[in-house]
């Protein structure tokens, strides 16, 4: 018998942009939840005009940016900067148990969709604002890219090496924790509410997420009054504790010794060269005080080899020890393949390609990745008739107001 | 223990198994309300030995990463690998709702405490196991730390200069990204429970917690089959023949260590009213005038040459260093420049921003004699008071009192036999 999905009749209005936002119900759509992602031709969101585009060639519906945090939703066109199309917003709200935003702060008020307008409309709505900065402060208004976020937060200064300047990071990397927090404390709030009847409103700071993955940082400076720097790949407390080039062009092998049973297991794996027999490399102590010369030694080694082969032979004696994997690698990560990762559906103009799968595994009820995210607009029959009980004849008045955007209300050029 | 009326979790009980690898599960579950009981060996957990340490003393009772990541929780000793400590164990699994653990995978098993066999004590229990690569596949059982852990998860791979190995975040984020996911899995199993009665079993993989956040790295490879490299501290603007590729600088040195600018124009109204901005700013100042009839507008980043750009950026540069990362800031808040300093954790601590949304939270500490500042949870929500720290992390077996007298009803006596025997 097939089980009920987790979040089977929860219903998502999900007015998220960009990258963070959009993860969020993408997690509950996962588990059963209707999700209602709305988004207008007229002010396409910024996934859509950014690569990668299929074949190269931009379009609104060709990049798989767009899709990556959207399996499983329901999409719509509507432009919100009119008056019926916020009354259309309205009753969106009215049959929503939550509502999503990740606008920059303030937006959502302008179309009369904030929490406070969407509690008028229903008492026990859900409500849940992500930004980069929070609702309020004196930096909220400030522009919300996700890589000045983790400049705040401190992630840039502690990546790279310390001769050098410190490293943009390409993965925004608090835009990919915020929304992990979220849907914690999301869930809670779902069980808050079925206990109590009460709604709630959510508001978090995407900076303070990313601040809470530097706590120990953080503490060693509260008490310490150390402040952290970047320290290419060493670690305070292990040698050898570094990438070793392997054979091949840019390939590299993680290689890490905790204890001294593990430095012996590495050393034969090496075929006990001279140099391992140096006193000076037989103590954790010595390995850190000698670990640049340590570092060209084992790389001296390891670069003849495969990075795979390197794990393969280090794992097997015990070893922490890992390649460092490309985008490719972790495609055809064999791990990966075993665990599912990437599920594989069709998409209407991208054709079939990778989704992501979640990180967990429930034993009873499994999530289920069914559908495609969406084209911009594509679920518009289904949700402006079946969800939102709109006739024919509204249907096509909308259109000819361009309240339902098409392709025609796209800007001309949508690469940046 | 907490009134559910005062905590969005409040009321649920977690048992906390876990060591360094699954420790910011049940943080997060405690932040947000739940009983935690922190399980740890007689001995202690080995987190407890991970620095940096208060004063930089390395004590069991005084490392700052433990005191981070078991904030809230109660703590009792107990030996699951004995007979009474199975049976003292089975009994506080009765009263759970959670058990989050972070052992090899088998190993809980071999104990005969695998969720088949706790799910016939508590069939509403959730048994949530955090391992780096989860409990099944061919590397289930491969050992890793922090930087074999995102080295496999392909996050390395991103951030690195050109010149250079491919480098990490200077500071661990492989286990606490697998500890988040799984307060994830755990609530999803929760919500689930509520409506059946039913509790499962979560399997959490850490790996794939990181390939969750390497942004677009794997479908830039699924659809264009190019693998994304660090870039310095520049973005990489690849393009058609002829132009080639273009080097655009986003991290510039100031007065007192960097900033993140974007520099750019064209179409983009906001990024050439901000340049322009910038240029005003440095010409008030009589510095980069060879850009003051500059038009943004015009900018185009199809067609540009290396040399332009270089022409553009060289003076900005120039002008940065006369600058403080406060000042640059305050300039960008009041003239809408696109422009943020790097902060240093001093910075992040001392900003305005997080102060202004009451993010730090005071935490006594009566074993010091002090209160320390700690971060906060990261959400401001309505309808319950917002959050506070309950207590400190745990000393070590310091709620066994607590825990196995006035709960399980042992006697003093019966918990000095124990004491006595290694088992608590």
């Amino acid at each position: 018998m097939q089980r009920k999905q987790v979040f089977e009749g929860i219903k998502v209005a999900d007015f998220s942009v960009a990258g963070t936002g959009p993860q969020i119900a993408r997690e509950l759509a996962e588990h059963g939840a209707t999700v209602v992602r709305v988004e207008c031709h007229r002010y396409p969101d910024v996934t859509r005009a950014s690569p990668p585009f299929k074949d190269g060639i931009p379009g609104l519906d060709r990049t798989a940016f767009a899709t990556a945090y959207n399996a499983n939703k329901y999409g719509i066109s509507l432009d919100l900067n009119m008056p019926k199309g916020q009354e259309v917003a309205i009753r969106l709200v009215r049959w929503a148990d939550l509502v999503a935003d990740s606008m920059p702060p303030g937006r959502m008020a302008q179309w009369g969709l904030d929490y406070e307008s969407c509690k008028l409309l229903k008492p026990d709505i859900i409500y849940y604002s992500t930004c980069q900065m929070g609702q309020k402060g004196p930096l909220a208004k400030s522009a919300g890219y996700g890589l000045f976020g983790i400049a705040y937060s401190g992630f840039v200064n502690l990546t790279g090496w310390p001769d050098r300047d410190p490293l943009p990071l390409f993965n925004n990397h608090s835009d990919f924790i915020a929304p992990w927090y979220l849907i914690t404390t999301l869930i809670s709030a779902l069980i808050y509410r079925q206990k109590t009847g009460k709604g709630i409103y959510l508001d978090q700071s995407q900076v303070e997420t990313g601040v809470t993955f530097l706590g120990p940082l953080i503490l060693d400076y509260i008490v310490n009054e150390r402040i952290a720097n970047r320290a290419g790949n060493r670690d305070p407390y292990m040698a050898p504790h570094s990438l070793y080039p392997c054979r091949g062009a840019d390939r590299w092998v993680a290689i890490t010794v905790t204890n001294d049973d593990e430095w012996k297991a590495l050393c034969q794996v090496m075929g006990e060269p001279e140099w391992t027999r140096d006193p000076k490399f037989s103590t954790q102590i010595g390995r850190k005080q000698n670990e640049e010369e340590l570092d060209r030694l084992i790389g001296d080694w390891t670069k003849d080899y495969p990075a795979e082969q390197i794990m393969a032979v280090i794992q097997g004696a015990g070893v922490p020890c890992g390649v460092v994997q490309t985008a490719e690698d972790v495609f055809n990560d064999p791990q990966l393949k075993n665990r599912e990762h990437f599920r594989f559906l069709e998409h209407k103009v991208i054709g079939r390609h990778a989704y992501n799968a979640p990180s967990y595994r429930l034993s009873k009820t499994p999530n289920h990745i069914w559908k495609a995210a969406p084209c911009l607009g594509e679920d518009n029959e289904y949700v402006y008739k079946d969800i939102l009980g709109y006739s024919d004849d509204e249907i096509a008045d909308m259109l000819a107001e361009g309240v339902i955007t098409t392709e025609a209300d796209a800007p001309s050029k949508v690469s940046t | 223990m907490t009134d559910q009326r005062d905590s969005l979790l409040g009321g649920y009980r977690v048992l906390d198994l876990t060591d360094e690898k699954g420790v910011l599960c049940a943080k997060i579950l405690g932040d947000l309300g739940a009983d935690v009981i922190k399980v740890e060996p007689p001995q202690g957990d080995p987190a407890r030995d991970i620095g940096p340490f208060h004063h930089d003393i390395p004590h069991p009772e005084k490392s700052l990463f433990w005191f981070y990541t078991n904030i809230n929780k109660r703590g009792i000793t107990l030996n699951i690998e004995t007979t009474d400590g199975r049976e003292l164990f089975n009994r506080l699994v009765k009263t759970a709702d959670f058990i989050i653990e972070s052992f090899e995978p088998g190993y809980m098993d071999s104990l005969g405490l695998g969720y088949s066999e706790l799910e016939r004590i508590n069939p509403r229990l959730i048994m949530t196991s955090i391992t780096p690569f989860g409990q099944s596949g061919p590397y289930a059982h491969y050992k890793v730390t922090d930087l074999v852990g995102v080295a496999m998860g392909g996050m390395v791979r991103l951030f690195g200069e050109f010149d250079r190995q491919p480098n990490r975040i200077s500071a661990p984020q492989f286990y606490f990204f697998g500890g988040l996911h799984a307060a994830v899995g755990s609530m999803v199993a929760l919500y689930y429970r509520e409506l059946t009665g039913e509790g499962q079993h979560v399997d959490v993989s850490c790996q794939q917690a990181v390939v969750l956040a390497l942004m677009l790295a794997v479908e830039i490879w699924d659809i264009m089959k190019l693998s994304y490299r660090g870039t310095g501290p520049v973005f990489v603007s690849p393009r058609p023949m002829p132009a080639g590729l273009l080097f655009v600088r986003s991290v510039f040195p100031c007065k007192d260590g960097h900033v993140l600018l974007y520099l750019q124009g064209g179409a983009q109204v906001g990024m050439a009213k901000s340049s322009a901005t910038l240029v005003k700013l440095a010409n008030e100042e009589g510095m980069a005038l060879e850009l003051k009839d500059y038009d943004w507008s015009q900018y185009d980043g199809a067609s540009i040459s290396q040399e332009e750009r270089s022409n553009l950026e060289n003076p900005i540069a120039d002008f940065l260093l006369t600058k403080t990362k406060a000042e640059l800031l305050n300039a960008g808040l009041e003239r809408g420049i696109l422009i943020m300093p790097v902060n240093t954790i001093k910075d992040a601590v001392e900003g305005e921003q997080l102060k202004a949304r009451d993010f730090w939270v005071e935490v006594e500490h009566p074993e010091l004699g002090e209160t320390i500042t700690y971060p906060g949870f990261p959400i401001k929500w309505t309808e319950l008071p917002p959050y506070r720290p309950r207590r400190p992390a745990p000393l070590l077996g310091e709620h066994n009192p607590e825990v196995y007298e006035r709960e399980l009803g042992l006697s003093r006596q019966e918990l000095v036999l124990l004491k006595n025997r290694g088992i608590i």
